[in-house]
């Protein structure tokens, strides 16, 4: 009897022990990510309060530490460059203008290649085409704004040559990279260039998962391509669409660096088309070295788009539960 | 006899949900022109490598130049130095990046996907609430530069890479969808100890996930400017590629701008080089190893963006 209750009572130490020793060996296991990750995303959390403070080195002992510790407080005066200047009201319609343009036009192209592509006989044919138009996906910003150039580039572009060839004079061909008004359309084109793609090979794995059943069944009840691309398609794919719009509205005060950095090739004339929050985010930082207006304006981008993801999680909550993200 | 009539069958049981042949012609065209519209931009680019100084000189970029030339690329086989020191940066971020990088996604994607691990709620969230929030770009400079150091080394070229929230959501439905619990619960039983069993049960079964993630890493190291730009700012002997054309463009625009001040020697110099084939040159180096590796990877690129959409 006292033996078989030391043996139970022996067990559960045991157990416990390879319970603990289980628990440790994991723990390690997620140790080098949980330091980097308080290393480099939770630390400069703290660094926040930069954007509230005015930082100036400190002589005597110039660690960042210190560096905050003697900056003075200054309240809310470094986001006054929001209401201030007349650039924060361009840079911060830039971000959103053109984030809105990508998300509505890389869904349409994107589900609309992805149910041609669906509809291509030829499965090789398909994949061919698939393979294609993945491809600028995997090109830089910093090659693409290469690729653009050569089409563009002031002397030796193709376009200008063209024009030159076909005997316009000198001082009509157009200087692309200082000539504002096709930017808009040139800065969305490359963006569906490189992004297209991507969305078509997504929106394609959804549809190739959908039972193909349920279109025998639909067009032996007569129903048209349309109507099942409208009734059967479309509502498969909702929940994906809606899971991609909103991690997409979530970032809508961060635009894509790269595009708006490399493909004007930092042309200073087409600013007011090109320059979005991140890259005067990044120019205060690295060109005027204003840490804490740059520590500001990034706050006050990642404050909006916290409060954007939220809202559009909520908002899809309420009209279907399903589809929201969290 | 009977084969022709299983043909026509099959071909009437193809006909029956299939679109017209017109609606077909015109998606075809469509696909057609968009493909073209995504690669020709490459192809024009190779073609400007191989295109003499003097063909650029006197018609500019074109499909068909008057002259072929291999003088870019010889220029790039002399030029030494720098190039092939960035060449080799970029390798190196991506070999060794690409590894530690993978390792550490394997090891918190494992953990987390154990249901029995204690932690695994916090441990999941302070990964993803990353994804929606943070400190943004100026405080995390300040900390990686002043605080940890990561300026002018490699580590400043790696490290602000190695760890992805997006990977980690990936590579744990991947292990939920392919690695069953009751195999991890019997290894325990057996008396493998934790990391045993993920390197030597798990890490088999789960190659194609891993594949995925070394993939996309692999690319992400490959194709950085971004952290080059911020991090490296004093040694050139730490400059990637990517970068290197970067500066490239923007030092020949500061030449030009700039031509009065530096003294016409400097510029002379700079103007001499093939600097028109040169720079797509650089271009084509740069694309070429994805290109070549393209057709392999497109594959599990393929698998883990599908795996990636789903709800994490």
């Amino acid at each position: 009897m006292s033996t078989a209750a030391v043996n139970v009572n022996t067990d559960l130490a045991k157990k416990k022990s390879a319970r603990r020793k289980k628990t440790f060996m994991l723990t390690t296991m997620v140790l080098p990510g949980a330091i980097w990750l308080l290393l480099l995303r939770y630390l400069p959390m703290f660094g926040i309060i930069l954007a509230f403070k005015d930082y100036k080195v400190y002589p005597k002992n110039p660690t960042l530490l210190q560096n905050i510790i003697h900056s003075k407080w200054v309240g809310f005066s470094k986001f006054k460059f929001i209401v201030a200047s007349g650039n924060a009201w361009i840079m911060i319609r830039n971000t959103i203008g053109y984030n809105l343009i990508f998300i509505v036009l890389g869904l349409f192209f994107g589900v609309a290649f992805a149910i041609m592509l669906n509809e291509v006989t030829s499965k090789f044919v398909a994949k061919t085409y698939q393979t294609l138009m993945f491809f600028p996906y995997f090109m830089s910003w910093v090659v693409a704004s290469y690729f653009l150039y050569a089409f563009l580039a002031p002397t030796n572009g193709l376009i200008p040559n063209m024009q030159k060839a076909k005997g316009v004079p000198a001082d009509q061909i157009i200087d692309w990279y200082n000539y504002k008004k096709p930017w808009p359309f040139i800065l969305i084109g490359a963006r569906m260039w490189k992004g297209v793609g991507y969305g078509c090979v997504l929106y394609l794995s959804a549809i190739t998962g959908i039972d193909s059943s349920l279109y025998e069944a639909a067009s032996i009840d007569g129903a048209s391509k349309w109507q099942q691309i409208k009734y059967v398609t479309l509502p498969h794919l909702k929940t994906m669409i809606v899971i991609l719009i909103i991690m997409d509205v979530g970032k809508i005060f961060n635009a894509d660096f790269g595009l708006f950095y490399n493909i004007p090739m930092a042309s200073g004339l087409l600013t007011s088309v090109t320059q979005v929050i991140d890259t005067y985010v990044y120019s205060a930082l690295m060109s005027t070295n204003d840490l804490s207006m740059s520590a500001a304006a990034g706050l006050t981008q990642n404050v909006l788009g916290f409060v954007c993801i939220m809202v559009a999680n909520t908002i899809t909550k309420k009209i279907d539960e399903e589809s929201s993200l969290f | 006899m009977s084969e022709t009539t299983a043909v026509s069958l099959k071909r009437r049981k193809r006909r029956i949900n299939a679109v017209s042949v017109p609606a077909e012609t015109i998606i075809h065209i469509i696909m057609i022109l968009f493909c073209l519209f995504c690669i020709v931009p490459f192809i024009f680019v190779v073609i400007i490598s191989f295109t003499s100084e003097e063909s650029i000189r006197q018609i500019g970029y074109s499909f068909i130049p008057n002259e072929w030339s291999l003088e870019g690329y010889q220029y790039v086989m002399k030029m030494g130095t720098q190039l092939w020191r960035s060449y080799f940066n970029s390798f190196f971020i991506t070999v060794v990046g690409t590894i530690c990088s993978v390792l550490m996604c394997v090891l918190y994607s494992y953990a987390l996907f154990r249901p029995d691990f204690k932690y695994r709620n916090f441990f999941m969230f302070i990964s993803f609430f990353t994804m929606m929030f943070g400190g943004g770009l100026a405080p995390t400079y300040a900390v990686s530069k002043q605080l940890l150091g990561l300026h002018d080394n490699y580590a400043a070229l790696i490290v602000p890479l190695l760890f992805s929230p997006f990977n980690i959501v990936i590579m744990r439905t991947f292990f939920q969808s392919s690695v069953p619990t009751e195999l991890i619960e019997s290894a325990a039983i057996d008396g493998s100890g934790e990391y045993n069993t993920l390197f030597k049960i798990v890490v088999p079964i789960a190659k194609p996930g891993i594949a995925t993630i070394a993939l996309f890493n692999a690319l992400a190291y490959w194709n950085d400017w971004f952290t080059a730009m911020i991090y490296v700012r004093d040694a050139k002997q730490y400059i990637p590629l990517q970068y290197l054309l970067i500066k490239m463009q923007r030092d020949v625009q500061f030449l030009s701008q700039n031509s009065a001040s530096l003294g016409a020697e400097a510029v002379k110099a700079a103007v001499n080089l093939p600097a028109q084939s040169l720079k797509m040159v650089l271009v084509v180096m740069i694309v070429v190893p994805i290109t070549f590796a393209y057709p392999f990877f497109q594959r599990y690129i393929i698998s883990g963006l599908t795996v990636g959409s789903i709800k994490g």
